[in-house]
């Protein structure tokens, strides 16, 4: 079954639908790699194989009936714990939420199951989406497949694991300031963020509304292109949702795999996205890349963002604003735990500070706390007015980059995967760590990360950050499918198949 | 050095309804500090001409037809609450006795 799980999920349609292979044995396999390895690297929060394995039932029966299902029909794909499921519980990571099943379905998770897909479970994350490194997760971290002892980047780290060490062929993810970039850099996967408005946000639990963006994550462009199609759209339920007529992504994900895709594209190196505070071997394998792209006609312009180096610390005056009013939601009233205080009165304030202090991690605390401060009278304006005309400045940044370029491309983050620990007793180091993703947030421009080598130093997956102009999502594809496509040509195989841990993983399968 | 001090955490985390203990507030009185010192930065650039933008993409308002559409039943919006009365949210007294 090892093959089975190895396929890309556009592999795995085609052998569904010519009937190779059925969906029970395909989500089977999957469960099995998740009961070998997910002890040790903890991906799922929840595992929901029996309803998985009937719901590949009910798809195999109608196939065998001869109904016309849709391309990603008995694939199995794994869930952020950030997004609402109607049959499996749903916290983000918080104890507050603990043991809740919601009494609705998010819209991406609706039209998974409109589009026959197989929902495996729900994937660990930093407690309400606040992190870099899934290690302010309320149940526990989840460990990077490639070295057990380092993260798996975050908030969306258990949706990027799972993809990494075959658990599931997609995931879906969110993205609030690199949460799916951020994580598939670090892991070797494939993770994009859509433009803001591009994918409903409707039954994604909110961190802050104006930044968060639900997104695929997968191990090849191709098949996160067959994802978005399912996913994206207008939803009437989100009304930031953007109306427009969206082209096919997976078609754009096509086209760029015919022969002088890259000729002549302009491509834009963000001079503030590189340098010191760059690991040596990022710095390397992005150069390279650089040179791989030129050699195949692409003409590389460096341009400047001056206003990109206020990005963070706008972003964590702005995330903590919305987040610190989004949370208020927690109020021990309609979902959640409810903790009565020690002393005092019983009273709903009482109750509901009680129960917020029980809840709420450190992150999600100190989040709130400074949000509170950011908007607190004689306080507003100087901090988060000022990182909302920030936010203003980095727009203008972008649109002036976009007049002389077709995409940007930066390193997805500063460094590769870095040991538990180590960041997190420095607020300020991790939120720095988000540098290279959060002007794409600030500015509603979609972007998406590649693998594009190990860094030499400790061959740990470095990613390549691709961004373009608000809209133009399918740019993304065309481009990445082809820098993917060049990149594996020049290695003679995949970024996952170098994967050390993963064999460590295998062993593993037959000790237990 | 910002100047926050743990009476403004205490008080900031009463107004966020978050009880905290003693060393929570100290250490939070530490981080606020510096993030509030880093992030303070924003004023460099932040001068008046520059407009503010609250959202990434230009929306206005977006309205719907009023009509009545399928929602929640009611023993659907309970089931996550943890205590109920009936048809209805069961909460702690809303005033306090004094």
């Amino acid at each position: 079954m090892t093959e089975l799980i190895r396929l890309t999920a556009a592999e795995l349609s085609s052998r569904l639908q010519d009937k190779s292979v059925s969906a029970v044995e395909a989500t089977q396999a999957h469960l099995d790699q998740i009961t070998a390895v997910d002890t040790d690297l903890h991906a799922f929060l929840y595992v929901a194989a029996d309803a998985a394995l009937a719901t590949a039932a009910r798809i195999d029966a109608r196939r065998a009936a001869g109904e016309e299902l849709g391309p990603l029909a008995g694939v199995p794909i794994a869930i952020k714990d950030v997004l609402t499921t109607l049959d499996m519980p749903t916290t983000a990571g918080s104890k507050i939420l603990e043991g809740w099943v919601p009494p609705y379905d998010a819209t991406v998770v609706r039209r998974l199951r409109a589009a026959d897909l197989i929902p495996l479970g729900k994937t660990n994350m930093d407690e309400f989406a606040m992190g870099s490194s899934t290690e302010h997760s309320a149940y526990g971290v989840t460990r990077n497949p490639w070295d057990r002892d380092r993260i798996p980047g975050g908030s969306g780290g258990g949706s990027a694991a799972a993809v990494a060490s075959f658990q599931a062929p997609l995931a879906l993810g969110s993205d609030t300031g690199g949460s799916i970039r951020q994580p598939a850099a670090v892991t070797g996967s494939v993770g994009v963020k859509p433009t803001y408005g591009a994918v409903s946000r409707y039954g994604a639990i909110a961190l802050a509304s104006s930044l968060d963006q639900v997104g695929p994550v997968s191990r090849t462009v191709f098949d996160a292109a067959l994802l978005h199609d399912v996913i994206g759209g207008h939803d009437p339920l989100d009304s930031t949702s953007l109306t427009d007529a969206w082209p096919s992504m997976a078609a754009a994900a096509t086209a760029g795999l015919k022969d002088g895709a890259l000729k002549g594209v302009r491509v834009g190196v963000i001079k503030e996205l590189s340098g010191s505070g760059f690991q040596a071997g990022v710095t390397q394998r992005f150069t390279e890349t650089l040179a791989l792209l030129t050699a195949a006609g692409a003409e590389i312009t460096e341009v400047s963002a001056p206003n990109f180096e206020y990005a963070v610390a706008a972003y964590y005056l702005i995330l903590p604003a919305e987040a610190s009013s989004n949370l208020a939601r927690f109020d021990s009233v309609r979902f959640g735990i409810r903790v009565d205080p020690a002393e005092g009165s019983l009273t709903s304030e009482h109750v509901m500070a009680a129960t917020r202090e029980a809840g709420f991690g450190p992150e999600v605390k100190r989040r709130i706390i400074l949000g509170t401060y950011a908007l607190s009278t004689g306080y507003y304006d100087a901090y988060y007015g000022s990182a909302q005309k920030v936010r203003t400045l980095i727009q203008r940044d972008f649109a002036a980059a976009f007049d002389q370029v077709d995409i940007l491309v930066s390193p997805s983050a500063p460094t590769t995967a870095f040991k538990f620990g180590e960041k997190l007793e420095d607020p300020m180091a991790m939120y720095l760590n988000d540098i290279t993703t959060i002007p794409a947030n600030l500015a509603g421009v979609p972007g998406m990360s590649i693998p594009i080598g190990l860094a030499p130093e400790d061959g740990l997956p470095v990613g390549l950050q691709i961004m373009a102009p608000a809209r133009a999502d399918a740019r993304l594809y065309t481009y990445g499918a082809a820098i993917e496509q060049l990149l594996e040509a020049t290695w003679g195989h995949t970024m996952l198949d170098q994967a050390p841990a993963l064999a460590l993983a295998t062993t593993a399968k037959g000790a237990i | 050095m910002s100047a926050i001090t743990a009476e403004q955490v205490a008080h900031l985390a009463n107004l966020a309804r978050i009880d905290l203990s003693p060393e929570e507030i100290t250490n939070l009185t530490l981080d606020l500090g510096q993030i509030v010192d880093s992030v303070a930065k924003v004023q460099e650039v932040a001068t008046s001409d520059v407009p503010a933008t609250s959202h990434p993409m230009p929306l206005t308002n977006v309205f719907r037809e009023d009509v009545v559409v399928p929602s929640l039943s009611v023993e659907q919006a309970l089931s996550g609450a943890p205590a109920r009365a009936g048809d209805k949210f069961r909460v702690p007294a809303i005033l306090d006795e004094e």
